[in-house]
């Protein structure tokens, strides 16, 4: 792009730097990945390996008998899916109000929804427990899935791409024509929401199948634990079977890379779009 | 036409339900508990209203301060850098990468996306001192002695910091791209018929029109910065590491409440963190706008 301009040892330096930093930003990854089929001395070896073994079943077999795994694997998808669920449901539905209604308070309360996103999670983690204590909550699902289900950060998502881009003659033409609201809402708007819905929908699936301070405050049985409680309970200050715990984290780890391998553009503006807009 | 008024708080009561359930309640409640003494084993009941002696105590509390000096610490150690990598980076992809572009930022994103849990977990192996990598990379390489990151009070930090650099380094360069895309390209026409150098369009243009976004990107950094949890929780096994030397305030709060289980203390803690991070949100604000005057 810039050859005309002849060899500029800067702009090389430039790139063997990103290059580098590149490598630099996915070697942990890789060697999770590589750490994840090797036995635990064989991690602590001189060298270290830097290709993959063939110890990922014995891994998995020792992980399986210190944790429940796969069923922390499949209560994380079960919090995760209820939480993307209720989530889309709540936030789609307040987005909705913000952007089509004329209420009185709607200015100050859309403050309000922007101010709890500033708030920040530590004020939260004492007295929630002891919410979810009076509530009977503890070790339940919902006192993960609940509380964040009208986020703030979705409402606004939500509310922005109303704003932009469902016509406002087409929610009058339908009320005109004597559609309830909540058909409104359902049959006209809903649809139209689909690609920001999608966009929602992974970010809080992701958050969700990553929350650890959540999980860490309510959950209370092992087999109640989602992955990274279970994966932090394998760490012991003396005898830590880190080849298993490799295999847990590469498992945890496989479908956010692979989601964001499909929808990456998605997932980068959906997450930055609060300073974007 | 009729439209009924309570239809919009209809669809807005989940939100206002569920914030004053687990948002507002909470939040007033954790004020009511900063000035009671109260353990979980001693029930609703056992709570005793204690003036001003959880703040007291916080105040005359070692590890209390010296969670805030840690906190502080790798807020600036990791935030810092954050930016001062993410600007050029921003300015190189927007520049001199088309094809590569979205492979690149991707690259440098993921990171964000991933569980910060299995990302401690990672680094918690590569910076081992006998044979993590890291160590093995400097011993051969630089032949530097091992560093004992993990197990030592003064290298425990700069690992900590690492691992927040690498996590959000790729999200800043993606919202400083965003910002870069909306400078009209005619300014840098201009100033190349002009016969400015670009470094001097970097330092007269660009940075100035970045003003916003590093306001943004900064508070960002301010108010996750002094929020730090999970990463030095996991490296740390929950502890703080030895001489709590990795232990933020966020970790102490947590430890206070259901290690200690002081939960009075905790709270009037969580507060003054509180108070500290809408001072510092506050001060960021006046130095940008002193800026721009």
């Amino acid at each position: 792009m810039n050859a005309k301009k002849g060899f500029q040892p800067s702009l090389v330096l430039a790139y063997l730097t990103v290059g580098i930093g590149s490598l630099l930003m996915m070697a942990p990854f890789y060697f999770m990945f590589v750490f994840a089929t090797h036995d635990r001395s064989d991690i602590f070896q001189l060298p270290p390996p830097v290709w993959f073994g063939t110890g990922f079943w014995s891994n998995l077999d020792i992980l399986t008998q210190h944790l429940p795994f796969w069923r922390n694997l499949m209560w994380s998808l079960y919090v995760a899916c209820c939480s993307t669920a209720l989530t889309l449901l709540f936030c789609s539905m307040g987005g909705y109000a913000f952007a089509c209604f004329e209420f009185r308070f709607r200015s100050a309360l859309f403050g309000l929804v922007l101010g709890t996103m500033l708030l920040p999670s530590f004020m939260n983690m004492i007295p929630s427990f002891m919410v979810m204590n009076a509530l009977g909550w503890i070790d339940q699902a919902r006192a993960l899935y609940v509380p964040g289900a009208a986020s703030a950060f979705g409402i606004f998502l939500m509310r922005q791409f109303i704003s932009s881009s469902v016509p406002k003659d087409l929610i009058e033409a339908a009320r005109l024509d004597g559609c309830s609201e909540f058909g409104i809402y359902g049959r006209i708007v809903l649809p139209l929401l689909k690609p920001a819905l999608g966009t929602l929908g992974l970010i809080t699936f992701i958050a969700s199948w990553n929350n650890f301070m959540g999980p860490l405050i309510v959950m209370r049985s092992p087999d109640h634990y989602t992955l990274p409680l279970a994966l932090r309970s394998l760490q012991t200050p003396t005898d830590t079977e880190w080849g298993a715990l490799m295999a847990g984290s590469a498992i945890a780890t496989i479908p956010l890379m692979i989601l964001f391998a499909l929808f990456s553009r998605q997932l980068i503006a959906g997450l930055t779009s609060g300073a974007v807009k | 036409m009729k439209l009924n008024h309570a239809t919009p708080y209809l669809f807005i009561s989940p939100f206002l339900i569920l914030f004053a359930v687990f948002g507002l309640f909470p939040l007033l409640f954790s004020l009511y508990l900063a000035f009671q003494s109260w353990e979980p084993t001693s029930g609703l009941g056992g709570m005793q209203f204690v003036g001003i002696d959880n703040f007291t105590f916080a105040f005359n509390d070692e590890w209390f301060w010296k969670s805030l000096g840690n906190t502080g610490w790798l807020a600036v150690a990791s935030g810092l850098p954050q930016h001062l990598v993410a600007i050029p980076l921003a300015v190189f992809i927007h520049r001199y990468l088309l094809r590569s572009r979205n492979w690149v930022i991707g690259v440098y994103f993921l990171p964000y996306i991933t569980s910060t849990v299995a990302i401690a977990i990672m680094f918690s192996s590569l910076f081992s001192t006998d044979f993590g990598l890291i160590n093995l990379g400097l011993t051969h390489i630089f032949s530097f002695p091992p560093v004992d990151w993990l197990g030592r009070a003064i290298h425990i930090k700069p690992a900590i910091a690492f691992i927040v650099f690498w996590r959000y380094v790729g999200f800043n360069t993606v919202l400083y791209l965003a910002a870069l895309q909306t400078i009209p390209s005619d300014l840098y026409e201009a100033a190349t018929l002009d016969g400015a150098s670009s470094w001097s369009q970097f330092w007269h243009i660009t940075l100035p029109s970045l003003k916003p976004m590093i306001y943004f990107g900064v508070t960002l950094s301010v108010i996750g910065g002094l929020q730090l949890f999970e990463e030095p929780f996991i490296l740390t096994g929950g502890r703080g590491g030895s001489d709590q030397a990795g232990m933020t305030t966020a970790m102490y709060l947590y430890r206070m409440a259901f290690d200690f289980n002081d939960f009075g203390a905790a709270s009037a803690m969580s507060w003054l963190l509180f108070l500290i991070v809408v001072v510092l949100t506050w001060l960021t604000n006046r130095a940008f706008i002193q800026h721009a005057e």
